[in-house]
């Protein structure tokens, strides 16, 4: 089992930029999703008039499904500046993938719970760590992509744009440095030291 | 002595790497520093170099303190978690250590205990922040420290030649923004690649010093080539290397190249950091022909 929890409010605000197309994904059978408080999320945007448009869907993460899903809001999403995408951290990176001139923005964090960890495609991993980054990294998560799982940038280990562990993987920083400047939003990179926070469960914080 | 003071005083400074052994007689490691390395600013003590299990940088760099010498304690993130670095941290400052080194660490994977964990749990703009907090008289988690605090220069490395310069160079903003005071490089051989590099590293106004290896031989040469991130040597080094193997062998040829790419970067850095790997005792003569 995941659940996600939808970022703070003020959080999500401060990240949305320009006119917003909202992605809202009920998920897999094994994720428990916060419906109502993203319904009222998403009711709140639209009455701030900067929503050019919403779907509220299942299996994002599915490449395929969700390409035919968003085919019929094609101009909703072109005139949008900011994807706000409401899922868990696979859902994200499918819609970063699919749209990598695109402002993709994460309003959710996705913790784990024992159990089956729903059908998830392997090259859009999440660790479920609580803490989502997508947001500081153009949808690219650092915590699968980088064999260090490093938040604060790339190390001195990539070689001719690979991981020095494991050469069939491409360096996740390369990758990030890459999109973000694809995106043009580099300035994500001179956000505050990152310090990872472990203690991601209620008890402690 | 903190080797800040000496670039604030605008000097070239020179350190130099050691290893500690993998056992528990330092002797010879301290008899090397002693003998080809006191002429130079300070040493950099490596903290379980490559992933290669050995004895700690924090006690090799006191024998090198009573010994005379400045130590640099280099410090990863491989091995230790927030508590036992900024343990380690309190530790090396009662010691009198005043120099540190923060690196994000090779990973667990490339040396011989490939089956270890790695830790990463900060990196090295982390553990730069976390020295910070520390010199302020507080730990990361916001509780006060007893009595007075420690400070240290806080040193970084950068990969000049490194083929994801952009990403390097964020890295390194990241770096400056967390506390780096100044930097150490990966080795450089292409004295244009890394003259480049400084141009743009110098927006950051804090002093780099050259990384420097001595190149043994041309098989050295072609290894780090095909094994060593953010390192390249050029071709016409490598056939320099193999024209007079016995010269090469000698380190006549290695210290003639290191030589040229000094004298070529001097302008533009403001140290150098010798990593000798063995060839310490080259050291002097590496310095002398390339005008230091």
């Amino acid at each position: 089992m995941l659940i996600t929890e939808l970022k703070n409010k003020e959080t999500i605000l401060s990240l949305l930029e320009g006119k917003v197309f909202v992605i809202v994904c009920h998920g897999c059978r094994e994720i428990h999703f916060p419906e109502h408080e993203a319904d009222a999320l998403l009711a709140e945007l639209v009455a701030g008039g900067n929503v050019t448009g919403s779907i509220t869907t299942d299996y994002i993460c599915n490449v395929d499904n969700l390409k035919l899903r968003l085919q019929r809001h094609a101009a909703a999403i072109d005139s949008a500046d900011t994807l706000l995408v409401l899922s868990c951290g696979v859902g994200v990176q499918t819609v970063a993938g699919l749209y990598p001139a695109k402002r993709v923005i994460a309003g959710c964090d996705t913790y784990a719970l024992p159990g089956f960890q729903g059908v998830t495609p392997l090259e859009y991993d999440c660790r479920q760590c609580g803490e989502c980054y997508l947001n500081l990294t153009g949808g690219i998560c650092p915590i699968t992509a980088c064999s260090k799982s490093l938040v604060n940038g790339q190390c001195g280990g990539a070689k001719n744009g690979m991981c020095e562990v494991d050469p069939n993987m491409e360096c996740g920083w390369e990758r990030i440095q890459r999109r973000l400047a694809q995106i043009g939003r580099l300035d994500v990179l001179k956000c505050p030291v990152q310090v990872r926070n472990y203690a991601t469960d209620d008890d402690v914080k | 002595m903190r080797i800040t003071e000496l670039f604030d005083n605008g000097e070239f400074v020179v350190t130099a790497e050691v290893g500690p052994p993998k056992g528990i007689d330092a002797s010879h490691v301290v008899e090397e520093a002693k003998e080809y390395l006191s002429g130079i600013t300070a040493v950099n003590v490596t903290d379980n170099q490559s992933s290669v299990m050995r004895m700690g940088s924090l006690p090799a760099c006191v024998m090198l303190k009573n010994a005379g010498l400045t130590p640099i304690l280099q410090l990863t993130c491989r091995d230790r978690n927030r508590i036992a670095l900024q343990s380690e941290l309190l530790g090396a400052a009662a010691l009198g250590i005043e120099n540190i080194l923060c690196l994000t660490g090779d990973h667990t994977k490339m040396g011989d205990h490939p089956g270890a964990k790695p830790v990463f749990d900060l990196d090295s703009v982390s553990l730069l922040h976390t020295v910070c907090q520390l010199e302020k008289g507080v730990d990361l988690a916001g509780n006060a420290l007893v009595g007075e605090a420690p400070k240290f220069a806080k040193g970084a490395v950068v990969s000049p030649c490194s083929d994801s310069v952009d990403a390097q160079l964020a890295k390194m903003e990241r770096k400056v923004m967390a506390g780096a005071e100044y930097f150490q490089t990966q080795a450089v051989f292409d004295s244009e690649k890394f003259i480049s590099f400084m141009e743009k590293a110098k927006q950051f106004g804090k002093p780099v010093q050259l990384g420097v290896i001595i190149p043994k031989s041309a098989g050295m040469a072609k290894f780090m080539n095909n094994n060593v991130a953010g390192v390249h040597v050029p071709q016409w080094m490598i056939d320099e290397l193999a024209a007079d193997k016995e010269k090469a062998k000698a380190g006549i040829t290695g210290v003639e190249l290191a030589a040229k790419v000094i004298k070529e970067c001097r302008p533009y850095c403001q140290g150098l950091h010798i990593m000798a790997l063995g060839w310490e005792a080259k050291v002097p003569e590496l310095l002398k022909l390339a005008g230091i």
